[in-house]
């Protein structure tokens, strides 16, 4: 029987990886195991994907590839975006390889669930796609760190600023799912605050690809601003219709609000130009950035999104934290990664909070138009900076049991 | 000895074989009850429940002839109702909450099975695709399931209360056995005089009317047995991985189930546990390694392959091999 004989293969396979690897086993016995773990194959696979584990490797080879004499191994797998597949793939880097870092973790239905196995084996892990604002929040843990960005601040900045800017009349295009929900309640919070008004909202079944009686209506609502509460496929199909329907010429503007340079850089410039945005960094924005950015672009010919940038700042960070307490004890480089500042290319006034948030300056960014940019990956103009503090959400509001106990 | 020699050779044949087959399911579940100290116990369970899940679709499809196109939503339906349940309520014992899981997909395969049967060929599987999809709809708006999040956190608590399962060895035989009691309905369904109708009404159904079965009754028991186990295999698989989650729900899980039947050998009982078997593992392997990127490409060649050159399956083409060369 086939079922057998497959068994038998994989777990010869396994075998072979135990006696690999039994000879040494964690920091504690001789080596850092970081784990990769990110959807290599889909949605969200220019986002984070092979890039991303490009940036870990470029951080572990730029540590020199060991710590203290121990080797940092790295791993990967594909999670499919099935919370399942990642569940069980970081259960059996705990069971089977003693993984110390979990690192990457995009879909937020994966992450949760790989979070909470993360915290039943006592390990550590490292988000830095996700955009669930829920994974510091209800779903926080004492064993993961929450680095890039999460809705809050993208809601928050896009949504404060636009309304500064004068753009005080809304109509809101929502995703109708619990995750376009959240944001929507986000911004219409927010832009109340600050004196605007939500002048209509349209929910869209989640995934849509025909946007256009939608666009039609927002056109039609007269408000000065578009906010996109949703993600992925539906706000790149929601910019393209409002493109063809000349939204943009017409003197509306369109907020995105969980937008990446992976998406702007796709749909092109004509489509996207005057979308105001927050972003968590940009590769152009100092010198500094740019001259990680330049090597991280020889080694794969794509500028980095703000998630491979991430995943390479809290890798360092990781590293250089282990290295300074000598050990790989989740705990304790848990608790010495928070009293140390993040201050890299990436991140500035950056400080890891109680609830595993890296809180850390935020950007609010305009599309180019195709006139402005002077290359292809010259995409955004930086308009101002959201400081740390700021940007996230307060610590005061949290419901996460780290800060509420 | 006298009652043997009465025996007539086909008779004697027939017991040869039985023999045989009882010889074969005790090498079997011999090899199932070492299997976890030489394989992962995780890995082993998940081909245990996409096993029995697609024994579950296999009842539908390769005894009754009915593709259905929705049991994702029996899976998932065990699934959510097994997880809420058991997170709810603390002090539900697992057990339970599976038996509540299974009865919540037995419950929607009645519905579902008494509007779908009504159709023949691709109308029934549009049918059953459609109302799968309503449900999926309504596991995404739902609050009890997390929508996009998923179900997360799920206690694996004790079984009867006495034995705890937090240990991957006690809850892969828990698994295995939920597995071979599911397998045992499948059999015991296929082999019975019910089972030969089911095949009858499969080969012609008219025939089966004008020889005054009740086709219909016929098939909505199936259509319900099958959704059951479906259900079982789903509210197994919360437990091993303590989440429930909307990939469960999606068409794509309905599509990959006919894969792993089609791939193992439809209409053969083994067929399915060996298609679940070669997936799960492909799956598994694949993401880790370097070609990763490319496991729905993989999936989908073999799929291919499978359909023009070896279309009994796996099972299937041993089996036809096996009779041609040893009887």
């Amino acid at each position: 029987m086939t079922f057998n004989r497959n068994t038998l293969v994989s777990s010869i396979a396994l075998t072979a990886t135990l006696m690999a690897t039994g000879a040494q086993a964690q920091m504690s016995d001789n080596a850092v195991r970081i784990g990769y773990l990110a959807d290599m194959s889909g949605t969200y696979r220019d986002l984070a994907g092979p890039g991303g584990l490009e940036a870990l490797q470029m951080a572990v080879e730029d540590f020199g590839g060991e710590v203290n004499g121990a080797p940092i191994e790295v791993s990967s797998a594909d999670d499919r975006n099935s919370a399942d597949v990642g569940a069980n793939t970081v259960r059996e880097w705990f069971d089977t390889q003693n993984v110390d870092l979990v690192a990457g973790l995009v879909a937020s239905s994966v992450v949760i669930a790989a979070t909470k196995v993360i915290e039943d084996n006592n390990g550590l892990g490292i988000v830095s796609g996700s955009a669930a604002s829920s994974i510091t929040n209800e779903h926080c843990t004492p064993n993961h760190i929450h680095w890039v960005y999460d809705t809050y601040p993208l809601a928050n900045g896009t949504a404060k600023a636009v309304v500064e800017q004068g753009g005080d009349t809304w109509f809101m295009l929502t995703a109708d799912y619990a995750f376009g929900h959240a944001l929507e309640a986000d911004v219409t919070r927010v832009v109340e605050d600050n004196g605007g008004e939500i002048v209509g909202t349209i929910r869209h079944p989640f995934p849509t690809s025909d946007f256009s009686s939608y666009i039609l209506q927002a056109q039609g609502s007269g408000a000065k601003i578009i906010g996109l509460a949703n993600a992925g496929a539906d706000t790149v199909n929601a910019i393209s219709t409002a493109s063809q329907f000349g939204v943009v010429q017409g003197g509306q503007q369109l907020a995105g609000l969980l937008i990446f340079l992976n998406d702007v850089h796709a749909m092109g410039l004509e489509d996207t130009q005057g979308l105001l945005l927050t972003t968590g960094w940009y590769w152009d924005m100092d010198d500094q950035s740019r001259e990680w950015a330049e090597r991280y672009f020889e080694r794969t010919e794509r500028m980095p999104t703000m998630v491979q940038a991430g995943i390479y700042s809290s890798t360092m960070h990781y590293l250089e934290t282990v290295a300074e307490e000598g050990t790989d004890d989740p705990e304790t480089i848990r608790a010495a990664m928070a009293e140390r500042p993040v201050e890299d290319f990436f991140s500035r006034n950056g400080r890891i909070r109680e609830d595993g948030r890296m809180v850390h300056d935020m950007y609010l960014a305009r599309v180019k138009s195709p006139e402005e940019s002077t290359g292809e990956w010259d995409v955004y103009e930086i308009l101002s900076t959201i400081p740390a503090e700021e940007a996230f959400r307060p610590l005061a509001e949290s419901q996460c049991e780290l800060v509420t106990n | 000895m006298s009652h043997t020699t009465a025996l007539t050779p086909a008779m004697k044949l027939q017991r040869r074989a039985k023999l045989r087959r009882n010889a074969l399911y005790l090498v079997l579940i011999a090899i199932g009850l070492v299997a976890p100290f030489v394989a992962y116990p995780v890995f082993l369970m998940k081909v245990l429940c996409f096993a029995l899940f697609a024994c579950a679709f296999n009842l539908l499809l390769g005894y009754a002839g009915l593709l259905s196109f929705g049991h994702a939503a029996f899976l998932a339906t065990g699934g959510y109702v097994t997880g809420f349940l058991l997170s709810s309520y603390p002090g539900l014992t697992p057990e339970l909450g599976i038996l509540a899981g299974t009865l919540a997909a037995v419950v929607l395969g009645a519905l579902f099975g008494a509007l779908a049967i009504r159709r023949q060929g691709i109308y029934f599987a549009m049918v059953t695709l459609a109302l799968a999809q309503l449900v999926f709809f309504l596991f995404v708006q739902s609050p009890f399931t997390g929508g996009e999040d998923g179900l997360h956190g799920v206690p694996r608590g004790a079984l009867f209360g006495l034995i705890s399962l937090r240990s991957n060895l006690a809850m892969y035989y828990f698994v295995f056995a939920v597995f071979l009691i599911g397998f045992a309905i499948v059999q015991r369904a296929v082999h019975s005089p019910y089972g030969q109708v089911l095949k009858a009404i499969r080969e012609n159904e008219p025939r089966a009317v004008s020889l005054g079965y009740n086709v219909d009754a016929y098939k909505l028991l199936a259509f319900v047995l099958s959704a059951g186990l479906a259900g079982l295999a789903g509210a197994t698989k919360t437990l091993v991985f303590q989440l429930a989650s909307l990939t469960d729900a999606h068409w794509h899980m309905s599509g990959e189930v006919i894969l792993m039947t089609l791939l193992g050998g439809v209409g053969t009982l083994f067929g399915p546990v060996v298609g679940a078997g070669v997936v799960v593992s492909l799956q598994t392997q694949l993401a880790q390694s370097p070609l990763g990127n490319w496991v729905s490409v993989i999936l989908g060649t073999i799929f291919v392959l499978c359909v023009l050159s070896f279309r009994s399956g796996i099972v299937g083409e041993i089996q036809k091999v096996v009779k041609k060369n040893f009887k």
